[in-house]
């Protein structure tokens, strides 16, 4: 058959982005009631550069008693400050946070990478922009609530815990903290414990914009810290991200309180080629789908589906195109995959590469090279699988891709569907009708046609099944924050 | 010569989705070159230059002033490549053949009419045959856009098959002229007909119509250079014209091509840009790579 041959001899140089700038302390302590203040435990844990293995700060773990004090100074700053301001001057605060983070959009960029392991690419041309932009949007909804819920009066819930996961560490905690300020409530939130440092990063801002005390607390530490946030007496609403075993236990553990919850959980996303679909476009949708962060998405196009009229083109362009794809190095600007954000992930993906092997499916990798230090993984496709693979039933949360062919409308709306999650969809068609007879029986929250992972802030996004509930962006997401 | 293995159905040409040719542009965008990669892109691109001039005031003079800058692009830096043709209308071909004797550079003419195209067949095979006759290497004709929008693909697809064989030996670069196709449907649907009809290369435009040269189409395009290639293993050549002005922009083709086609293509056999201006842009960023300095525009002949 004939071969184009894309491992190029004309190689990049490395091209570094550059750290000199960016302003990191050695220690992080706990951000309460707008103060730093050391944990009472006076446990501190490591957070690593995932690219490198080396340590890059030590980080407070919160107990009990830390995450108590959180509360307090946030229930106090909602009844003494936040709940009495005029909403304008709210949105006021909320703006300049937007603006300081794009002042200093190239330090969180550059501070994300090396504590997530994404690379400088995503980190600066969307995570933070985006983060910024939610800021933007929300501020400007803080008073204009009552033309948001016109006569019903709509008013804050208090105070809302907030738990964040690690893929997009900062962009993840303006999803939370946005809706929840314009709204009118003030925030315990903690980052994951492998990516916390964009967040306190962001504790300096809120400082710098002059937030009342008490109205933002940043506090650290892993799946205990979390779970005293969650069974906390005096919080109001609960606001998770995260895989669906902790929702799971989540949604347990305030079963029976007055605590409203909004869990944005797992994904397992169907990406369907139609053989009308503008074909080459379709592969960049399924690069984007599954290597975009690393296949560390919720909503990433983890099932690809492609009608078997198609099939082999659609493979062959797809090699082509993951031919071409630089994995590496996070900061250096060609990068399209950086480092698996953990060693235990790592291992979650390794094992799961492992159970496909023995589930008798073909796996397919580019023969990249990857650095010797650092956690790795190649771009990844299985073929030769179906429903019945565990590899295609659960979400994996790596740059690992599982391809089936189908025949007919119907049996790829069964089978997309035939899932415990539904977060996500791709649908790629040239015909429009079919494309929006597919968006109404999918069940999923976020359908996208002819394209996928594109996020704005207007737009809602949230699950059906296991992938959760309430939504977040919009007006969906000023909702979940607010008695109406 | 003409042994295509593949029949062309004009209905099942692919369907291009812009959002997602743009998605792909804007990650080829940020690629960052620096250091020997940088400059062997840069000195890649040199080597790939028509030189062009298609004016209605052009003389012999001004042609051999442009053929004399092809041949000396820059004579204070040492063991940088040549351009690999110098681009003219037909009535200067010879006068370029002249200019040129004892070198590598081709002559390319550019011939059926251009730019519009709106003439008979009799005249776009004798603008041909004259450029030919003339000692032409390459030839670069038009498509009839007119006829390609009333749906008539059989004429368009006859008429260039009709040029290629009245280019005996010369290599054909057939235009589409993408700036007044108006969809990438059309382009794509243009760029197989050119291909399937004999083309050696598929070309942008003629440079007298905005948009030309766009990274988008020129992407389009190579898509449909590899499609056949991997139907028939024959190849095809890719020319971007106008519009491409600075080294930064060309270094973003190559990036496209790298990424699409790979190295095959990466030569002037197979690659090329139609430009006036590009090569001064790149010589200047050669001389910066090199000594860490910029110069002065008028450190760069200009002809």
């Amino acid at each position: 058959m004939t071969k184009i041959n894309l491992n190029s001899t004309w190689e990049f140089a490395p091209s570094l982005e550059s750290t000199d700038h960016i302003n990191l302390k050695k220690q992080y302590d706990l951000f309460i009631g707008g103060k730093w203040v050391k944990p009472s435990s006076g446990k501190y844990f490591d957070t690593v550069n995932p690219a490198t293995e080396e340590k890059l700060a030590s980080i407070a773990e919160a107990n009990d008693k830390d995450v108590d004090k959180a509360v307090k100074a946030a229930r106090k700053a909602y009844n003494e400050v936040w709940n009495k301001m005029p909403a304008s001057e709210r949105g006021k605060y909320i703006y300049r946070i937007a603006r300081l983070i794009q002042e200093r959009a190239r330090e969180f960029a550059v501070i994300e990478t090396l504590d997530g392991g994404k690379p400088i690419r995503e980190a600066r041309d969307i995570d933070v922009p985006l983060a910024a932009a939610h800021f933007f949007y929300y501020a400007g909804w803080t008073d204009k609530l009552d033309y948001a819920f016109p006569n019903r009066n709509p008013m804050p819930l208090g105070v809302a815990g907030q738990i964040v996961p690690w893929n997009f560490p900062l962009l993840m905690v303006a999803w939370k903290i946005a809706p929840a300020l314009a709204t009118g409530n003030t925030v315990v939130l903690k980052p994951a414990e492998t990516t916390p440092l964009t967040a306190l990063k962001l504790a300096e801002i809120i400082q710098e914009a002059g937030l009342p005390d008490g109205v933002v607390n940043i506090i650290t530490g892993a799946g205990a810290t979390g779970a005293a946030i969650v069974n906390h007496n005096d919080v109001d609403k609960i606001a998770f991200t995260g895989s669906t075993g902790v929702g799971k236990i989540i949604q347990n553990a305030i079963a029976g309180t007055h605590k409203k919850a909004t869990l944005e959980l797992g994904g397992k996303a169907a990406n369907i080629i139609f053989e009308d679909a503008a074909l080459d476009q379709a592969v960049e949708g399924i690069i984007n789908g599954i290597y975009f962060n690393q296949g560390h998405v919720c909503c990433a196009g983890s099932r690809l589906f492609v009608q078997e009229s198609v099939y082999d083109v659609v493979m062959r362009k797809l090699k082509d195109r993951m031919a071409s794809l630089v994995v590496g190095n996070p900061l250096d600007k060609n990068t399209d995959i950086g480092a698996i954000n953990s060693k235990e992930q790592l291992n979650t993906i390794n094992n799961y590469l492992k159970i496909g092997k023995a589930e008798g499916a073909e796996m397919y990798q580019t023969d990249c090279s990857l650095p010797k230090k650092g956690y790795w993984c190649k771009p990844t496709l299985f073929t030769g699988v179906s429903q019945s693979n565990r590899i295609v039933q659960e979400e994996i949360f790596g740059p690992v891709l599982a391809v089936q062919t189908f025949r007919t409308v119907a049996e790829v709306i069964e089978k997309a569907n035939n899932t415990p999650y539904g977060l996500s969809a791709g649908v790629w068609t040239d015909k429009g009708s079919k494309l929006f007879n597919m968006t109404s029986q999918l069940k999923a929250g976020v359908i996208w046609g002819n394209t996928f992972n594109k996020f704005d802030p207007s737009s809602p996004f949230g699950g059906f099944k296991e992938s959760g509930f309430g939504r977040e962006g919009g007006l969906h997401g000023l909702k979940a924050y607010l008695k109406v | 010569m003409s042994n295509k293995k593949a029949i062309l159905d004009y209905n099942a040409t692919p369907v291009i989705d812009q959002v997602g040719v743009l998605d792909r542009i804007d990650r080829i965008s940020s690629r960052s070159l620096k250091k020997d990669a940088k400059m062997h892109g840069l000195k890649l691109a040199l080597s790939m230059i028509d030189l062009t001039t298609l004016e209605g005031a052009d003389t012999t003079k001004k042609v051999v002033q442009l053929c004399n800058k092809a041949m000396h692009l820059h004579d204070a830096m040492p063991g940088l490549p040549t351009v690999a043709a110098v681009c003219v209308y037909p009535n200067f071909v010879e006068t370029a053949k002249k200019a040129l004797k004892g070198t590598k550079i081709n002559v390319a003419s550019v011939a059926t009419a251009f730019p519009a195209g709106q003439s008979s067949r009799e005249v776009k095979l004798l603008d041909t045959k004259l450029a030919v006759d003339g000692g032409a290497d390459e030839v670069d004709m038009v498509i009839s856009r007119g006829r390609f929008h009333e749906g008539d693909y059989n004429f368009v697809f006859d008429e260039i098959a009709a040029i290629k064989e009245a280019c005996g030996k010369a290599r054909l670069k057939v235009i589409l002229e993408t700036g007044e196709l108006g969809t990438f449907d059309k382009v794509r649907r243009a760029s197989d007909i050119a291909i399937y009809a004999g083309a050696d290369f598929i070309k942008t435009s003629t440079g007298k119509i905005s948009p030309a040269a766009t990274l988008p189409v020129t992407s389009v395009m190579l898509e449909a250079i590899k499609d056949y290639f991997y139907k028939t293993g024959i190849q095809v050549g890719m020319k971007p014209a106008g519009g491409i002005s600075n080294a930064k922009l060309a270094l973003q083709y190559l990036l496209l091509v790298k990424e699409t086609l790979g190295d095959a293509w990466l030569t002037n056999e197979w690659f090329r840009f139609g430009a006036s201006s590009l090569a001064n842009d790149v010589l200047m960023q050669i001389v910066k790579q090199t000594t860490g300095i910029y110069q002065s525009k008028d450190y760069f002949s200009k002809d």
